[in-house]
């Protein structure tokens, strides 16, 4: 624990110590200051779009159509992969399906979602859904399908129905994988919120970047890319937060074993 | 009418290649209303496989259970099984209480007294103190006795227990049977016990099953006529105690040797 929170304080310390090398490479040209501007007059920028409310704004849009599509991927996943995994025929059925659909980039459904959604809210929703699910999918199946015979044996030798067994055994004990597919979707659901607002829109982080880039404010573009950086990072920490509050029971075992 | 009956049940397990093993061979015998039956017999012999059936969790392939005279076609109400397995058994996301509590929430019986009876029977099996505790910050033989006060605490008129004291040092198995005991004479339970352990069988039981090696038979059913309650000092001293574990011992080695 120590050496955790330790560790933590020397990469903080690092980031620190980076900050003067990016400055000096650009204060002495030598990197072309143009396409990249000392700290300072980014974090200036920053500041700025922050208290102007253009960052926050821009980052509140997008964190709505993000968690719209993730939400929607983890609704649908979830019960599907539970099925999957508690019935066999169900998995065997959609077993092609999934694996010939999962190896898509994601990117590529980008234009397929364009045509069908056009270039709306629906279309980045829908593509974000499309790639958060499979993580969860996998995992949730993965997870349900480990699920100990035995346990499930002393859910029925105790009278318990397989309705019930699903939400007093089966989802508990597949509970820490699902997150970790949840976990994975998060950092996916980041990345196509943010290309699919590359390519069609008009507002959104995903956007504002690529347009500062267009109107040559690479300031403005840095500070775009430095406020998501901020916001994955706190995203993750935030589902870390949830994660060790629901599965405290999980973190324990693991540590035991 | 018997409250136990195994008629002539048989089970073989399909293997990977095709081909099946016998695991029972034809085994049939009565329990009656508040009996203690122990059944023994040499390990890999189907025991486990004989509790799973009985227990109605997995389907006998020729023969069958009844309990109060009807037959069973899935898990019977008022029968529990404590597993052989009793650490992957246990939840590992409910405390100690929460585990055992779990038949009692099934059921829809969570009430104040319901969680006072947990309590008692996690005191009486040596775990007061240990009710917020998760089952992986306790010992294998601590896991054990959640399982054992999770059974009791369902209140089954049936309790299937598969050797449910293999991994207990040897003074806490003395005062567990003990308690085992206790609780069967206090709630009238009736109790199916298997176990490797011949004096443990003839100290808590009325009666002892004696399974043959696979495919198994019931060799022979023996009468334990000792007095309750029973003592693990002047019991085990008794000289009727100590011919009947020599008999038995006698009939398992010849069985070895054959
Ligand atoms: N799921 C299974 N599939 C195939 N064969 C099995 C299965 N379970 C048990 N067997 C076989 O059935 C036989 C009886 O096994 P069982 O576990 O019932 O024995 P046991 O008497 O409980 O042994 P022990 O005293 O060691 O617990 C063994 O030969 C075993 O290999
Ligand atoms: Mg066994």
């Amino acid at each position: 624990m120590k050496w955790n929170s330790e560790s933590k304080l020397n990469g903080l310390a690092l980031l620190v110590a980076l900050l003067p090398v990016w400055e000096g490479l650009s204060r002495t040209e030598l990197v072309n200051p143009l396409f990249f501007p000392p700290m300072t007059r980014i974090l200036r920028s920053f500041f700025l779009l922050t208290i102007s409310g253009d960052l926050p704004y821009q980052i509140l849009v997008s964190l709505q159509r993000a968690l719209a599509g993730y939400l929607l991927a983890a609704l649908v996943c979830i019960p599907l992969g539970i099925v999957m995994g508690l019935w066999n025929q169900v998995y065997r059925m959609l077993e092609l399906l999934i694996e010939m659909a999962r190896p898509i980039p994601p990117p590529v459904i980008v234009p397929v979602a364009m045509l069908f959604f056009g270039l709306g809210d629906e279309m980045k929703i829908f593509v974000i859904a499309f790639s958060c699910a499979w993580p969860v999918l996998l995992n949730t199946y993965d997870g349900v399908r480990s699920v100990d015979r035995v346990l499930m044996h002393t859910g029925r030798t105790f009278g318990l129905s397989r309705g019930m067994a699903i939400t007093k055994i089966v989802f508990p004990a597949a509970l820490p994988q699902i997150m970790t597919g949840l976990r994975v979707s998060l950092g996916i659901m980041l990345i196509l919120v943010v290309i699919s607002e590359m390519v069609g829109s008009s507002d959104g982080i995903g956007y504002f970047v690529l347009d500062s880039q267009r109107r040559f404010k690479v300031d403005q573009m840095y500070a775009g890319m430095l406020s998501l950086a901020l916001t994955g990072y706190a995203l993750n920490q935030l589902f870390l937060l949830l994660y060790n509050s629901i599965l405290a029971w999980h973190k324990g075992l693991t540590r035991a074993s | 009418m018997h409250l136990l009956e195994v008629e002539a049940l048989s089970k073989s397990y399909r293997q990977i290649g095709g081909e099946s093993t016998l695991a029972i061979g034809e085994i049939s015998f009565q329990v009656e209303k508040g009996e203690f039956v122990s059944l023994v017999g040499p390990s890999g012999c189907g025991k486990t496989t004989l509790l799973m059936c009985i227990a109605g969790l997995i389907p006998a392939s020729s023969g069958m259970v009844k309990v109060n005279g009807a037959g069973i076609s899935g898990p019977p109400k008022n029968l529990v099984l404590v597993f052989q397995e009793y650490n992957r058994s246990l939840f590992a996301w409910r405390s100690v209480l929460g585990n055992v509590l779990f038949g009692l929430e099934v059921r829809g019986k969570l009430s104040r007294e319901a969680e006072d009876r947990a309590r008692h029977l996690i005191g009486l099996v040596g775990l007061e103190g240990f009710e917020r505790h998760y089952p992986w910050e306790l010992s294998g033989g601590m896991q054990q006795r959640v399982a054992i006060a999770r059974a009791l605490a369902y209140g089954p008129e049936v309790l299937l227990m598969d050797e449910p004291f293999g991994s207990v040092d040897a003074l806490t198995r003395l005062e567990l049977e003990d308690t085992l005991l206790k609780l069967w004479q206090e709630l009238k339970t009736t109790i199916l016990f298997v176990t490797h352990d011949i004096e443990e069988a003839i100290y808590l039981s009325d009666r002892i099953c004696l399974l043959s090696r696979r495919p198994s038979r019931v060799v022979r059913g023996i009468e334990i006529r000792l007095e309750r309650p029973r003592n693990q000092l002047t019991t085990r001293a008794d000289r009727r105690f100590v011919e009947l574990r020599n008999d038995i011992y006698r009939q398992i080695s010849d069985q070895a040797v054959k």
